[in-house]
C-alpha cells in the first residue's frame, strides 16, 4: 500500500486512485450515506460492513441475487441424473434378480437420489456464491484503505469508486464529508 | 448471582445475550483466546490426553489393518457389534450440530447463534469418528472405494437396493454438506481474525482461509442467501441421514430391528445424544473462555428443554417397540422383547438404559436444574452413556438370540474393541482442542448482527412477556 506510493516509479495519484472511502460509526449512518450517494447519481460503489446490514445491498442498487435459481436448476439435474444412474445400473447395465423383485425397484432408489440432489445443490449454493463474490482472491484494492481492519470489527465503510462516471475527486470528497463520515480517505489501486 | 472469574466479573443471565455487549466487545471476548500467544495449561492437558488416545487409535487401526477384523469380538450371529454401535453413536452426536445451525436458523431462534459454530465443529468431528468405523469394519479397508459407483474393470456397480449403499451416500453427503456449511459460515469470522492477527503465522493462516473476504454489502447479499439455502438443504439432509441408518436395521427381518418406528425414533435419539454432547462441550467451554455473556443460562436452559423433549420421544420409542413386539403376535418378536427386558444375559443393559434415558432426565422439568451447569453436565454424561447402551441393546441383544436356538451365541467385546472406541475419543478430542485454539468457537459476525438487533429491538419478543410474568426476579 504505502510502499507503492513511496516508490519513485509510481504514477500520479489520479491514475492510481481506486476510490474514496468514508468511514462511519454505525450501520444507520452508512445506510443513510448509501441512500444519499445513490440519489446523487453514484452507481460504482460498495459498502463494507462487519455484519450484513439489512437493505444496504438494495440501497446500493444491487439487484436481488438469483442464486436460488442456480441451485434449483442444478438440483433438478442432480435429481434426474441420480435416479438415472441407479436405474441404468440396475436395469440396463447390470440387471440382477434379487428375490424376483422388479429390476426398476424405484422406491429403493429414492434415498440415494435425494442425497445426490442435496449434495450437488449445496455445493452449487456455496460455489456459485463464492464465484459471484469473486472469491477466493489474494488482494482487493479496498484493503489499502487506512483503518480498514475495523471493517470486519465495528466500523462501516462506503467506497465510491473512481471509475464511476459521476466521480470527481474534490466533489465526491465534499459529498462524503457531508454524510457524517468519521474520515474520508483516498484509496489507492 | 455474580460469579467471579479470573479477570472479569460475569453476571449469569437468562437473556440470549449478556447486557452491555458491543460488536467490538464480542470480538474481544471470542477472539482473544484464539489470537493470544499464550496457550493455557488446561488446553495442553486436554490436548495431551486426547493426543495420547489418538495414538491408541492409530495403534489399533494399524493392528486392525495388518491383522484383520478377527481382533474384534464380532462373531456369528453377532456380526454387527462394537464397530456399528460406535458408528451409530458417533453419527447421532453429530446431528445436534446441524439441527442447531440449520433448523433453528430456519425457525428464527436467535439463541442458536452463539452455540452454532462449535456445535457444527462437533458435528464434523463426530462424523469423522463415525465414518471411519464402517470403513475399518470392511475387512479390507484399502478397497473402500469399491462402494462408490465408478466405471471399473469389474464391470460392476454397487447394489443400489441395499440400505448399506444408501448409508454411504447419506454419510458422505452429510459430511460434505456439513463441512461446506461450517466453512462458509466461518469465512467472515476468519476475515475478522485476519484483520486483528498479530503473528506472521496467524496472518498467513487466517489470510488464506478467509479467501479475501472484504465484507462488501454486495457480497453479504449473496452470502446470506447461500447460507439460508445451505440451511434449508441441511435440515432435510440431517433427518435423512439417521433415517437411512435406521433403515439398515428396519429393512432387515431380524426381530427387534424390523420396525417401522425405527427412522423417526433414531432421529429423535440422535438429537437427544447430540444435545447432550453440546452441553458436555459448552459448559466447560463457556467457563474456560469466559463466554458466559455469550453462551448464557438461556442457552443451557433451552438445550436442556430439547434434551428432555427428545428424550421423552425416545422413551416413547422404547415403549412402542415393546408394544409392537407383543401386538404383532409373532413368537420371535415376543421372545425378543422378553429377552431384552428380562433376559438373564443382557437384561441389565435394558434397565440401565431406562435409568439413564428415562429416569436421569426427569429433573430437567425443574428450572433450577436446567440452569445448574454442574447438574446439566452430569445428566448429559449419563444420557451419552444411555444412548450408547440403547444401540448396544438394539444391536447386540437382538443379535445374540435370533430365530434358531442352535445359532445363539453370546458376544464379548475384546481389548481392541475398547481400544478403538477409546481411541475415537482421542480423534474427536484432538480435533476439538485444535479447533478451539485456532478458530473462533462462536460465530462473531452473527453475534454482532444480534448485538445490533438487541440494541434496537431487545433480545427477543418473549423477553417482554417473560418479564411481565416473572418480574425482574424471574430473570436472575
Amino acid at each position: 500500500m504505502s510502499d507503492v506510493a513511496a516508490s519513485p516509479n509510481a504514477a500520479p495519484a489520479p491514475a492510481e486512485l481506486y476510490g474514496l472511502a468514508a468511514e462511519y460509526e454505525t450501520s444507520d449512518d452508512v445506510l443513510a450515506a448509501a441512500t444519499a450517494a445513490h440519489k446523487a447519481g453514484y452507481r460504482r460503489m460498495d459498502a463494507y460492513t462487519p455484519y450484513p446490514v439489512e437493505g444496504l445491498d438494495a440501497t446500493l442498487g444491487q439487484r436481488p441475487t438469483r442464486l436460488g435459481f442456480a441451485v434449483l436448476a442444478v438440483g433438478m439435474v442432480a435429481l434426474v441424473a441420480g435416479f438415472f444412474m441407479q436405474w441404468f445400473a440396475s436395469v440396463e447395465f447390470y440387471p440382477l434378480n434379487v428375490g424376483g423383485r422388479p429390476l426398476n425397484s424405484w422406491p429403493n432408489f429414492i434415498v440415494i437420489t435425494f442425497e445426490i440432489t442435496v449434495l450437488l445443490s449445496a455445493l452449487t449454493a456455496a460455489g456459485v456464491m463464492l464465484a459471484r463474490n469473486g472469491l477466493p482472491r489474494l488482494h482487493h484494492s479496498i484493503f489499502n484503505t487506512p483503518g480498514f481492519e475495523r471493517a470486519s470489527r465495528d466500523r462501516f465503510f462506503l467506497c465510491i469508486e473512481a471509475e464511476d462516471p459521476t466521480f470527481e475527486t474534490v466533489d465526491t470528497r465534499a459529498f462524503l464529508e457531508h454524510t457524517g463520515a468519521l474520515a474520508v480517505t483516498e484509496v489507492e489501486r | 448471582m455474580a460469579v467471579t472469574t479470573g479477570t472479569q466479573l460475569v453476571k449469569e443471565t437468562t437473556r440470549v445475550l449478556g447486557p452491555g455487549q458491543t460488536p467490538g466487545g464480542i470480538d474481544d471476548t471470542v477472539n482473544t483466546p484464539v489470537l493470544s500467544g499464550k496457550t493455557p495449561m488446561w488446553w495442553w492437558i486436554g490436548f495431551g490426553i486426547s493426543a495420547a488416545l489418538l495414538g491408541l487409535y492409530l495403534v489399533s487401526v494399524v493392528h486392525l489393518v495388518t491383522t484383520g477384523i478377527g481382533i474384534f469380538g464380532n462373531n456369528q450371529p453377532v456380526a454387527w457389534a462394537m464397530p456399528i454401535i460406535n458408528f451409530v453413536w458417533w453419527i447421532g452426536i453429530g446431528h445436534a450440530g446441524t439441527l442447531i445451525s440449520a433448523a433453528l436458523l430456519l425457525f428464527r431462534q436467535p439463541w442458536r447463534t452463539s452455540i452454532n459454530r462449535f456445535a457444527e465443529a462437533m458435528t464434523i468431528f463426530a462424523v469423522v469418528c463415525a465414518g471411519l468405523y464402517p470403513i475399518l469394519h470392511l475387512g479390507r479397508p484399502w478397497v473402500f472405494y469399491w462402494l462408490l459407483p465408478y466405471p471399473n474393470t469389474f464391470g460392476m456397480f454397487p447394489q443400489f437396493r441395499s440400505p448399506l449403499a444408501w448409508d454411504l451416500f447419506a454419510i458422505s453427503a452429510y459430511a460434505t454438506v456439513s463441512l461446506v456449511f461450517w466453512y462458509i459460515g466461518l469465512i467472515p469470522d476468519l476475515a475478522t481474525l485476519r484483520d486483528s492477527a498479530r503473528s506472521r503465522f496467524q496472518k498467513l493462516l487466517y489470510g488464506v482461509l478467509s479467501l479475501g473476504w472484504t465484507g462488501s454489502a454486495r457480497s453479504w447479499g449473496r452470502y446470506m442467501r447461500a447460507y439460508l439455502l445451505l440451511a434449508a438443504l441441511s435440515f432435510p439432509l440431517v433427518l435423512s441421514v439417521h433415517s437411512t441408518i435406521a433403515m439398515d436395521f428396519a429393512v432387515s427381518q431380524l426381530p427387534g430391528w424390523n420396525n417401522t418406528i425405527m427412522p423417526p425414533y433414531f432421529v429423535a435419539g440422535a438429537v437427544f445424544a447430540g444435545f447432550a454432547m453440546v452441553l458436555i462441550l459448552a459448559i466447560p467451554l463457556r467457563r474456560a473462555f469466559h463466554l458466559r455473556n455469550v453462551i448464557t443460562m438461556r442457552h443451557l436452559d433451552n438445550a436442556a428443554k430439547l434434551l428432555l423433549g427428545t428424550g421423552m420421544i425416545v422413551v416413547y420409542g422404547y415403549g412402542i417397540e415393546l408394544f409392537m413386539a407383543w401386538y404383532s403376535g409373532v413368537e420371535f418378536e415376543v421372545f425378543m422383547a422378553y429377552n431384552r427386558v428380562f433376559g438373564a444375559d443382557h437384561g441389565w443393559a435394558f434397565w440401565l438404559l431406562i435409568m439413564c434415558n428415562l429416569v436421569a432426565i426427569q429433573p430437567l422439568w425443574f428450572r433450577s436444574v436446567r440452569q445448574n451447569p454442574i447438574a446439566l453436565f452430569a445428566i448429559s454424561v449419563i444420557v451419552s452413556i444411555g444412548m450408547w447402551l440403547e444401540r448396544y441393546v438394539i444391536i447386540v441383544v437382538s443379535l445374540t438370540k435370533d430365530f434358531l436356538l442352535s445359532s445363539w451365541f453370546n458376544y464379548i467385546p475384546t481389548f481392541w474393541d475398547w481400544a478403538l472406541f477409546a481411541g475415537s475419543f482421542g480423534l474427536f478430542g484432538t480435533l476439538f482442542f485444535l479447533f478451539i485454539r485456532l478458530l473462533p468457537s462462536v460465530a462473531t459476525s452473527e453475534m454482532k448482527e444480534m448485538v445490533h438487533h438487541d440494541a434496537h429491538h431487545g433480545s427477543d419478543h418473549y423477553e417482554t412477556i417473560r418479564d411481565s410474568y416473572y418480574g425482574e426476579e424471574g430473570r436472575a
